[in-house]
């Protein structure tokens, strides 16, 4: 095979020969054996150990006594010897006169951020920072009121939620569908930019003009007349620097020609009492609660 | 006589189809029933002109579906790397999901096409040359069957098509790695039968009184298969029109047989076949024989018992009743050493021949191949421990598990096998370049580390977060914090898959060089000489 003689003596080949290859008449090497033994030994032990094998009715459980389930339950116990008293304070708690640095008010933080962080933060991002169309919870700016109650309000029964009849529900119409037509549009989205630090220098002023009348004629019932909006309609404020669908033109143009319906599900029956205080409860101390 | 009956088969493919595109009820079923309709069509025009031809008799090595088998190895190792590389930056850059090809380019169509077509396309394409050219060789005899392995080739190519385009089209059964729709896993059954035909034809009639080691490894990978593709894909169609199925097992029933076959794919189609490569391949380009014939048989037969009894480490913590799990764990640490073997067999059959890593790229290829190899099958067993299952489940070390072993494993050893059949096959006197080799070695090489790091770290990393509770026992991350915090490692990741593909494209090169360039042989290879038939 090798084209250079070798100097060591070279194990035995079995005699077979295939398109050239031979094989050597190596003996199985011990470690290898070894080991291979002691995995076998460690199986064989590990399921008498464990459940492993099937009968006829269930399967050997194991003298350890392990199961997965026991594994799971174990530590939903050490969880509720640890915080059971708590928990139970904290749903049947009056959360508006929860006071501040007491183990409640802490637990209730700690509780509402790691609930926040496993349902909520897919829409209002896991700083509670908000999207377009999400509303950023850091702020002062709240569309349906910003008191603690509020906020439980709006987690109990969602917004404009289908599951549930006490849901906060308003709806802007689509201005495109035959409301306004698309001249009218343009001026009153100049006068609705106008209103705003942000996007006033954007503005045509001479259409934002005619767009006063078209404002106050379709607009005003929900935004008000001045544009500070209605908080018992979730019509949010137009005259801060906050656009919850984004502060270009077109964007303003799209929302208001087909008009936007953003949803939040209700949570109660999906939330414990207490989880539904303790997020209530984080969301109000992020910054602007009131 | 068989020529017009060739053109009625062809025909009545060619008018069923066309009746099953009109009925179409979906798009998938349609395009797939219209590619049937030229295929068909195409083959009845290609009889018809040679009808009444003189049949020539060839004898010697059927090498035909070997040398067009090469070249498509090695163009579908190069779409799967693309495809690879490309849903890795979709992963860092979500905006690469392009708005305008929404439900065909995006990352959950495009994501069984990369899996399919480096596993099937790629991997399983090199298992049916490889083992062509090598169950020839080693039984100094003709493919069995003419040109049934000329049906077996194509027929292959036709599900890869069939799969690729059914996935981008959105025709799947959502189950890993048999994502295929009823009438492909049809299409597959018979051809696969006709695989298993050739291949035992050929070792029924051998010249040699033994078989060879590697044919071992090549048989067990074509029967297992069998078995658990059809187990796998039990399902009845909702019509006949359209590809839509719905699977026999429910449940957790379902979810054990989907892992057995998803466990066993790894198993017999990139450890046992690719084993069968290994054993012939490393030998021959060492020019060494191989270490022991004793290890060799104690190290099959172990394999191919303790492998179909692991699938159930992919299932640890679910519906899974707790004693199959157990055992499915046992049976994957058990099946350490066995793995071993193979690598022992392997690097040993060196020895004696160490000095020509210093000289040849592609004994350095299969080297650091069965390095990958012995890594990732240290690291499978241990990832079946429930406890370590624990942390790496759901995360992206099994991402770089897998990784390490289709790029390291699978990929090194098939670049060695092209690069040693392609001077054979077209009777050259070598490879075009040993240098480009060489660039080849190291930007793979590169790659697979930069990958298989990368995969680690953000694994272990969003494990311990996803797990992490402070000391009241809230969890602290959210999950789209450990995603975000994997952002950087993600960058790296497709670094690792930039040069992992850039190495396969010069490879492409030097064998296309090596085809048109190189010169012949001075002798003819024992690649054209012909057996006693």
């Amino acid at each position: 095979m090798s084209k250079k003689p070798i100097e060591k003596k070279e194990p035995e080949t079995t005699g077979h020969e295939w398109d050239g290859i031979q094989e050597f008449n190596n003996p199985l090497p011990r470690w290898w054996v070894w080991v291979f033994y002691l995995t076998i030994i460690w199986g064989v032990w590990y399921t008498i150990a464990y459940p492993a094998w099937p009968l006829i009715k269930g399967a050997t459980a194991g003298y350890m006594g392990y199961s997965t389930r026991a594994e799971v339950a174990a530590e939903i116990d050490r969880f509720t010897a640890l915080n059971g008293e708590l928990e139970a304070q904290l749903a049947s708690a009056d959360i508006t006169t929860l006071e501040q640095g007491t183990d409640l008010h802490n637990y209730a933080i700690q509780s509402g951020r790691a609930t926040f962080a496993t349902f909520c933060s897919q829409c209002h991002g896991s700083g509670a920072a908000g999207n377009v169309g999400y509303p950023n919870l850091l702020d002062n700016d709240w569309l349906w009121g910003g008191t603690i109650e509020d906020i439980q309000l709006t987690l109990q029964h969602g917004i404009r939620s289908e599951d549930d009849a006490d849901t906060r529900y308003s709806e802007m119409p689509a201005f495109g569908d035959d409301y306004l037509s698309d001249e009218e549009i343009t001026q009153v989205v100049n006068y609705v930019m106008s209103l705003s630090p942000v996007t006033k220098p954007d503005a045509d002023m001479a259409l934002a003009a005619a767009g006063e009348t078209v404002f106050v004629d379709n607009c005003t019932s929900c935004h008000m007349e001045d544009g500070t909006g209605d908080r018992s309609q979730g019509a949010p404020n137009l005259t801060d620097a906050i656009w919850l669908y984004g502060d270009s033109k077109e964007a303003i143009t799209e929302i208001v020609t087909t008009g936007p319906f953003g949803v939040m599900p209700a949570w109660s029956g999906k939330l414990s009492q207490s989880q539904i205080n303790a997020v209530s409860a984080y969301v109000h101390q992020l910054g602007g609660g009131e | 006589m068989w020529d017009y009956l060739k053109l009625a088969i062809y025909g009545l493919i060619a008018v069923m189809a066309a009746i099953a595109a009109s009925y179409a009820r979906d798009i998938a079923y349609q395009i797939h029933a219209i590619l049937v309709v030229l295929i068909a069509a195409g083959l009845f025009v290609f009889s018809l002109r040679r009808v009444g031809e003189e049949k020539v008799i060839e004898t010697g090595y059927m090498d035909g579906p070997v040398r067009v088998g090469v070249a498509l190895t090695a163009f579908w190792g190069a779409v799967g790397f693309l495809v690879g590389t490309f849903i890795a930056f979709q992963l860092a850059f979500p905006s690469l999901n392009f708005g305008w090809a929404e439900g065909y380019l995006n990352f959950g169509r495009l994501r069984p096409l990369h899996t399919s077509a480096v596993i099937f396309a790629f991997g399983g394409t090199a298992l049916i040359t490889s083992s062509f050219y090598v169950v020839q060789r080693t039984s100094g005899a003709r493919l069995w069957g003419g040109n049934l392995a000329w049906f077996v080739f194509w027929g292959y190519q036709i599900v890869i098509l069939l799969a690729a385009t059914g996935y981008l089209l959105g025709a799947t059964q959502s189950k890993e790695y048999a994502e295929p729709e009823w009438y492909t896993d049809l299409w597959l059954t018979i051809v696969w039968v006709a695989y298993l035909l050739v291949f035992m034809g050929t070792l029924m009639k051998r010249k040699e009184p033994h078989i060879y080691v590697a044919n071992w490894f090549y048989l067990s990978f074509i029967i297992t298969i069998a078995m658990l593709h059809v187990v796998n894909n039990l399902a009845m169609p909702v019509s006949i029109f359209g590809s839509k199925s719905v699977q026999l097992f429910a449940g957790v029933q379902d979810a054990m047989t989907q892992w057995w076959y998803g466990h066993n794919a790894v198993g017999f189609f990139l450890t046992a076949g690719f084993l069968g490569m290994m054993y012939y391949f490393v030998p021959k380009q060492a020019e060494r024989p191989v270490f022991s014939y004793k290890l060799s048989i104690i190290h099959f037969w172990a394999l191919i018992f303790l492998y179909i009894w692991a699938g159930p480490h992919h299932l640890h913590y679910t519906a899974l009743p707790d004693w199959a799990s157990t055992l499915g764990m046992v049976f994957s640490v058990v099946l350490w050493m066995p793995s071993w073997g193979g690598m022992i067999n392997g690097l040993m059959t060196l020895s004696g021949a160490w000095d020509k890593l210093r000289t040849d790229p592609v004994i350095r290829m299969m080297v650091v191949s069965i390095g990958f190899y012995g890594m990732s099958t240290f690291e499978g067993p241990m990832m079946s421990i429930r406890a370590v299952n624990s942390l790496s489940h759901y995360t992206d070390w099994t991402i770089g598990h897998v990784h390490s072993g289709a790029l390291g494993w699978n990929g090194m050893i098939t670049f060695g096998m092209l690069y040693f059949l392609v001077p054979k096959l077209w009777n050259r006197a070598g490879l075009y370049s040993l240098k480009l080799v060489s660039w080849h070695f190291w930007l793979a090489t590169i790659g697979i580390v930069l990958y298989a790091a990368s995969m680690w770290v953000t694994g272990i990393m969003e494990g311990l977060m996803w797990r992490e509770v402070d000391a009241q026992g809230f969890l602290v991350n959210s999950f789209a914090d450990t995603v975000a915090a994997k952002f950087p490692m993600y960058v790296v990741r497709g670094m690792g898959g930039v040069l992992f593909l850039t190495g396969a494209l010069i490879m492409c090169y030097n064998l296309w060089m090596t085809v048109k360039r190189s010169p012949a042989a001075e002798s003819a290879h024992d690649a054209q000489t012909a057996p006693a038939e």
